[in-house]
């Protein structure tokens, strides 16, 4: 308990951390895979084929491999951010791939009845998927884009061991201060399953009031 | 599910002439912009020297490629080991979810919620750190408690795709229990979730690359000790495109056959009876187990 008590500043700036990370990279992975998604959808084969080079090639690719190349690489042309916003860029990413695949299954599970009658009333590619099926689509996503999310929360966590403030990289300022290293780990893992739940929560509670069974 | 997609999408008419110009214009144009973002991103890696003979003549030393070659090696033994165990605590923690005493089924759910819960990150450091235990176990350890969480899930999602008839049939014959599940139920179950099992095979050999983290010295060390090196002034940018093809190529010929096992088994006539989950990886990156 005197971990806790003793280092309540130091965890705080830590789950903090954590929490921005989670936040910011959400944002990011949530509007880029919907617009992946669409692209995967659309009628053009040339933006079909973005879609799917993006998927592919990020959901094979290992996230300490991406904080990598991003986070060491990218300052070598003079990009030169903060560490916190590669990490976003990564995790955000990394995270839209499967983000784009969950939203691409709710597409599916809409009806064709919904986009043919879309069709008949004379609506464009547009107006069909943002206005009748996407919406609909929203209901059905609800679990999988949460479970994805709670993954990401948890990728957060690779991006201690790249100089960002986070939960996880804690430990090491824990263990040079001496406290039980054992005792450190516990109340990192109470944070992360406080954040993971946290988010569970919310996608209940969106999934009571939103969602659909199909 | 193959005769669904090639019909025309219900998200637009099929394209008349006009649609189709305007259709081959929005590609042309799509196919320009991403032409000229890799141009631009070309013209950096040359515009700063990143194709100089010098920074890739390192790779022609046989010192540096039995270094990567050992990284590589290290990479496949740590996913074999978490991969064989992941598969062994999967199916132990399927059977206690699945078993008739209450006792064990609690047992077995609050293990696998809590580490499907828990970063595999957290368990990986915990392990090297808090046990002082060299990297290599302490990575698969971390693999293997997250990956066979996972897995009992999937195995016990397994189990219960396959339709009641089946059980009630055996029961029917006189087989016992452990008859039952072992002839009967467990054959389907992993036919049918064969796919989902490669996907996250695939999750495993991905999460390899945390043993970076831990300085255990897998194929991503490899690079990064080439990388950082002075005598070959530090060819970081080569690395990355070596290290990443290869890793990334490993990973999608282990989602080939994923996908591949999923149509062959969708047309086996020994899955009449159930239901072949699709290769997805979404679905087995599924972390928390608090969503259903």
């Amino acid at each position: 308990m005197d971990v806790l008590t003793d280092n309540f500043a130091l965890y705080g700036e830590g789950f903090l951390g954590t929490l921005r990370l989670t936040l910011y990279s959400s944002l990011l992975a949530l509007v880029v895979g919907v617009v992946m998604a669409g692209l995967r959808v659309a009628p053009v084969a040339a933006l079909r084929w973005i879609g799917t080079a993006w998927v592919t090639v990020l959901r094979n690719t290992p996230l300490t491999l991406l904080f990598f190349a991003m986070l060491l690489g990218l300052p070598r042309f003079g990009v030169a951010l903060p560490f916190e916003l590669f990490a976003v860029l990564a995790l955000g990413c990394y995270t839209s791939a499967f983000i784009c695949e969950a939203v691409r299954s709710g597409i599916t599970t809409v009806p064709v009845g919904q986009g043919e009658a879309a069709r008949s009333l004379g609506m464009t590619f547009g107006q069909t998927l943002g206005t009748v099926v996407l919406p609909q689509a929203f209901r059905t996503v609800i679990p999988p884009v949460g479970s994805t999310l709670i993954a990401l929360a948890k990728n957060s966590a690779i991006a201690g061991s790249f100089s960002v403030v986070e939960l996880l990289s804690t430990y090491k300022t824990l263990n040079e201060n001496g406290y039980s290293v054992i005792w450190a780990f516990v109340w990192i893992a109470v944070g992360y399953l406080l954040l993971t739940l946290a988010i569970s929560a919310v996608f209940n509670l969106l999934e009571k009031r939103w969602g659909v069974a199909r | 599910m193959s005769a669904r997609t090639a019909e025309p999408s219900a998200l637009y008419d099929i394209p008349g002439p006009r649609t189709r110009a305007r259709h081959l214009a929005y590609g042309v144009v799509a196919s320009l912009a991403i032409a000229a973002v890799l141009a631009f991103v070309l013209h950096l890696l040359i515009g700063t020297g990143q194709f100089a003979a010098v920074k890739w003549r390192p790779f022609t030393y046989t010192g540096i490629q039995e270094l990567l070659l050992t990284g590589l090696a290290n990479t496949l033994k740590a996913f074999a080991v978490a991969a064989v165990l992941s598969l062994v605590l999967g199916a132990a923690l399927a059977a206690g979810r699945l078993s008739d005493h209450a006792p064990v089924r609690w047992v077995a759910t609050v293990f696998v919620e809590f580490f499907r819960a828990m970063p595999v990150l957290v368990m990986i450091f915990f392990v090297f750190v808090a046990l002082q235990v060299q990297a290599l176990p302490a990575l698969v350890t971390g693999l293997t408690l997250y990956n066979g969480s996972v897995l009992a899930e999937v195995f016990r999602a397994g189990v219960h795709s396959v339709p009641a008839g089946q059980r009630e049939a055996a029961y029917a014959l006189g087989m016992r229990k452990t008859q039952v599940m072992a002839y009967v139920l467990v054959p389907q179950a992993v036919r049918a979730m064969l796919p989902t099992i490669i996907s996250q095979l695939v999750v495993a050999l991905k999460d390899t690359s945390l043993g970076f983290l831990i300085t255990y010295e897998e194929f991503l060390h490899a690079g990064r000790l080439i990388a950082i090196n002075m005598d070959y002034t530090m060819p970081f940018i080569p690395v990355v495109l070596v290290v990443s093809t290869i890793y990334i190529g490993l990973c999608m010929l282990l989602s080939w056959c994923a996908n591949r096992v999923a149509r062959c088994e969708r047309h086996n006539v020994k899955n009449r009876d159930v239901e072949v989950a699709p290769a997805r990886a979404g679905s087995t990156m599924a972390g928390g187990g608090l969503q259903r």
